[in-house]
C-alpha cells in the first residue's frame, strides 16, 4: 500500500465529507458471528472533534468528482478544489485497519455523483459487500444513499448496510430550486421511499419466519442545513416532522451552515455559523421524540421561530403558565416531562424516588432538577414556593439573570444575522 | 455500646461479600470492612482477618439479587472504584436493601442509596471511556496491544465487549497503574501480569516492539482526525470536556497535543 498516496486521498476525501455532521453509529444489533470482526451496539464516540462533535465512523467521500453543482456543497463542479477518488479496496482496508486499532465503530460513506446516480451508488455497495462477504465485518456500515438511485439498488445497499441516509439539505423546495437548480425533489423521495418500505417488509416477515437477513437494520436518517436559504424554525421543524411520520426517520439532523462559497445566493463567506440556533432545533427535535410534545405546541404561525435566549421547552411554559404550578408530588410522569429544568433522567428519579416519601426542594437538587428554572413551576413537600403572581415576561427576565449561557457572545452576533 | 470491629479482607470482591457475611453474622449494624494493606484500625480497635469463601460471598450475592439486580450492579461498580472506606458505605447499603420489604434499590430520596448511584454510574462511565479510548498498536508478534491508566479497577468490566468485537485478533489491555492485564489468545481471555520495561504511551518516537505499518496506520488516523475539524466551529471547552486531558496520552491522535 502507498501510504503516502493514501494520505493525500484521505485528507481530500475526509475533508470534503465532514460538513455531514451525522455520525451516530447506534441502533443496530449486529453480533460478531463465527469469529469475526466486529459488532455493533450503542455506539461509541471514540473520540471528539476540536469543536466538540463525536468522532465514531470514519466518514468519507468515495469520491468528490461531481457532476452536479449544488451551491452549498463544496464538492460542486464549479469549485476549484483538488479531486481525489479511492479505490474501493482501499477504503476496505482503511476501515479494517481503524477498526482493529479500535479507533472507529464503522465506516460512513458518501459520494459526489460521477457519471449517474446508479453508477455510483453500485460502488458504494461494492465497498459494502466486499467488507461484509469478504472480510467478514460486522461492525457499522452507514451508506449515502445517492438521490436518483433505483429501487434494485437501494434494496442492495440495505442488505450491506447497517443505515442509509438521503440528505434533504434544504428544508424547501423553493430553496432548492434555488440553490440546486439541476436536482429534483422526487429524485432525494425515491430511495427514501423504497428504503422505508423494505424496512416495514422486512418488519412483517420477521414475524412469520425467523431467521430473515437483516435489511437496514438501523434505519434512515437525514439532514437539514439551518441558516443557508432564510426559512424559519417552523419550516425546518415541520419538515422535521413530516420526514419522522412518513418515512420512518430514525434522526433527523441540524447542520449550521458554514459558509464556503462566495454564491449571492447565500451567507456570505464569514458569516457566523449559527450553533445557537442549531442547539435549539436539537432540543426540539427531543422534546418531540421523548418528551411527548407535538411540534404545533411549541411553533406555529404566531411562533414561527424559537427563542434563542430560552430553551423551547421553557418558552412554550411561559406561554402555557396555566398548567403550572405543578405538584411534583402527584403529577403523573407525561407532565413532570414538561416542567423546565426537569430531564427525563429527573423525571423518573422522581417517580422512583416519591414511593418512599414526599420529595422536597433538597431531594429535587440532589436529584439534577434545575431549579433555577423549575422553582418558578413546581410545588413540592415545603411550604415554600413561589407565591407570588409572576407573569410570563418576569419570569423570564428572572430566570435569564440568573443564568449564564454558554452561547451569550455568540449570540450578540447571531442577533443581527437573523434581524 | 457497641464494639467496633475491624475486618481485613484480601481485596478481592469475593473477599469483600465474606466480610460482608461474617458481619452479618456477628450481626454489626456498622461494619469497619478494611483491604488488606490498606487497614490501619484504631489502637484498640478489635481485628479479624477474613478468608475469602467462595460458597459464603455467593450467598451473600444471591441474596441480594433476589432483592433487585440493579442494585447488585450498583454494588459491583461502586467496589471496583477503590475509593477510601467503600466497604462501610457498601455494607451499610447492603443493609439498607435486605432490611427493607420493597425494592429500595430505587429509593432516590435516600442519601446512601443516591450515593451509591452516583459512584457507580461514575465508574460505569469510565468503563465506557476504556471501551472509547482504548487505542491498540499492532506488535511484531501480531498481538493488538494497549496500555491504560484509567481512575477505577474496570478491566473486568471491559472483558467481554472487547471479546465480543475482537473475536479474531489477540489483544493484551494492560493496565499500568494496577499492574496486571487481560490477554485474548483467540480462545479465552485470560488475566496476566508482565514485567514491562517500557509503558507504550502515544509517543513520537518509535518503539521497536511495534510493526513499520503500525505506525503508517497512526499517522493515517491523526491526520484523519485533524480533517475532521471545523476551524470555523471550534470549542475548545466541549472538546476537552468529552476528552479530558488525563486520557490524552494514551490517544494516537492527540500525539502531538500531548
Ligand atoms: S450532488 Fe451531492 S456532492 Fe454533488 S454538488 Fe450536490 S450535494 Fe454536492
Amino acid at each position: 500500500m502507498d501510504f503516502n498516496r493514501i494520505k493525500e486521498k484521505l485528507n481530500i476525501l475526509a475533508d470534503a465529507a465532514k460538513y455531514d455532521v451525522s455520525c451516530s453509529s447506534s441502533g443496530s444489533n449486529r453480533t460478531n458471528k463465527n469469529n469475526g470482526l466486529g459488532n455493533t451496539g450503542n455506539g461509541i464516540c471514540h473520540s471528539y472533534t476540536e469543536d466538540g462533535r463525536c468522532v465514531s465512523l470514519l466518514k468519507i467521500l468515495l469520491t468528490n468528482h461531481c457532476i452536479f453543482d449544488c451551491a452549498y456543497c463544496v464538492t460542486r463542479k464549479s469549485n476549484d478544489i483538488q479531486r481525489a477518488a479511492f479505490k474501493i479496496q482501499e477504503v476496505v482496508d482503511l476501515t479494517i485497519n481503524f477498526y482493529r486499532r479500535n479507533y472507529i465503530e464503522g465506516l460512513f460513506l458518501s459520494s459526489g455523483i460521477f457519471k449517474s446516480a446508479d453508477h455510483t451508488m453500485e460502488r458504494l455497495i461494492a465497498v459494502a459487500k466486499k467488507l461484509r462477504e469478504e472480510e467478514n465485518f460486522n461492525g457499522y456500515i452507514h451508506l449515502k444513499s445517492i438521490p436518483g438511485a433505483s429501487d434494485e439498488l437501494m434494496y442492495e445497499a440495505g442488505l450491506y448496510a447497517d443505515r442509509l441516509s438521503v440528505n434533504i439539505e434544504i428544508p424547501t423546495i423553493s430553496g432548492l430550486k434555488l440553490l440546486a437548480p439541476d436536482k429534483n425533489h422526487a429524485d432525494f423521495i425515491k430511495p427514501m421511499l423504497k428504503v422505508k418500505n423494505e424496512i416495514i417488509r422486512y418488519k412483517e416477515e420477521k414475524k412469520i419466519i425467523k431467521h430473515t437477513a437483516k435489511y437496514a437494520p438501523a434505519g434512515q436518517s437525514t439532514q437539514m442545513i439551518v441558516g443557508a436559504t432564510g426559512e424559519s424554525d417552523k419550516d425546518i421543524m415541520y419538515s422535521a416532522t413530516h420526514f419522522y411520520k412518513n418515512y420512518n426517520m430514525k434522526r433527523v439532523y441540524y447542520s449550521g451552515y458554514v459558509p464556503i462559497s462566495m454564491d449571492s445566493r447565500l451567507p456570505s463567506l464569514g458569516t457566523e455559523v449559527p450553533m445557537l440556533r442549531e442547539n435549539r432545533l436539537y432540543q426540539t427535535d427531543w422534546l418531540l421524540r421523548f418528551y411527548g410534545f407535538s411540534v404545533n405546541e411549541i411553533l406555529d404561525a404566531d411562533n414561527p421561530n424559537l427563542d434563542m435566549d430560552i430553551d423551547p421547552k421553557l418558552m412554550w411554559a411561559l406561554r402555557n403558565l396555566n398548567f403550572f404550578p405543578v405538584d411534583i408530588n402527584k403529577a403523573d410522569k407525561h407532565m413532570l416531562a414538561r416542567i423546565p429544568g426537569v430531564g427525563m433522567g429527573s423525571v423518573n428519579k422522581i417517580l422512583n424516588g416519591r414511593k418512599f416519601r414526599k420529595l422536597d426542594w433538597d431531594h429535587l437538587k440532589k436529584m439534577g432538577v434545575a431549579l433555577n428554572r423549575a422553582k418558578f413551576f413546581i410545588i413540592c413537600n415545603s411550604t415554600d414556593w413561589e407565591r407570588r403572581d409572576l407573569d410570563a415576561a418576569r419570569i423570564r427576565s428572572m430566570i435569564l439573570q440568573n443564568s449564564k449561557s454558554k452561547f451569550k457572545n455568540q449570540y450578540t452576533n447571531q442577533l443581527s444575522l437573523f434581524n | 455500646m457497641e464494639t467496633t470491629k475491624t475486618l481485613v479482607y484480601d481485596g478481592s470482591f469475593n473477599g469483600f461479600l465474606t466480610a460482608v457475611f461474617i458481619a452479618y453474622e456477628q450481626k454489626l449494624s456498622y461494619a469497619d470492612i478494611q483491604r488488606q494493606g490498606q487497614n490501619q484500625g484504631g489502637l484498640f480497635a478489635e481485628t479479624e482477618i477474613i478468608f475469602t469463601n467462595v460458597e459464603k460471598a455467593q450467598r451473600v450475592w444471591n441474596g441480594i439479587r433476589k432483592k433487585s439486580n440493579a442494585a447488585i450492579k450498583n454494588i459491583y461498580f461502586t467496589f471496583l472504584s477503590e475509593n477510601r472506606n467503600i466497604e462501610a458505605l457498601l455494607y451499610h447499603y447492603i443493609r439498607k436493601l435486605m432490611g427493607s420489604k420493597i425494592n429500595s434499590a430505587t429509593n432516590f430520596s435516600d442519601d446512601c442509596i443516591l450515593k451509591i448511584n452516583q459512584i457507580a454510574h461514575k465508574v460505569g462511565r469510565e468503563k465506557h471511556r476504556m471501551e472509547a479510548f482504548i487505542r491498540f498498536q499492532l506488535t511484531k508478534d501480531g498481538v493488538y496491544f494497549a496500555n491504560i491508566e484509567p481512575d477505577f479497577d474496570v478491566l473486568p468490566l471491559i472483558s467481554k465487549h472487547f471479546r465480543n468485537r475482537y473475536a479474531d485478533q489477540q489483544w493484551i489491555i494492560y493496565d499500568v497503574k494496577r499492574k496486571y492485564g487481560l490477554f485474548y489468545d483467540l480462545k479465552s481471555v485470560e488475566v496476566i501480569s508482565l514485567d514491562l520495561t517500557e509503558i507504550h504511551t502515544n509517543s513520537l518516537e518509535k518503539s521497536t516492539a511495534f510493526t513499520d505499518e503500525e505506525y503508517e496506520y497512526q499517522n493515517l488516523w491523526t491526520n484523519y482526525f485533524k480533517s475532521t475539524n471545523i476551524k470555523s466551529r471550534i470549542n475548545t471547552k466541549l472538546h476537552t470536556q468529552h476528552v479530558p486531558k488525563r486520557y490524552w496520552k494514551y490517544l494516537s491522535e492527540k500525539k502531538e497535543a500531548v
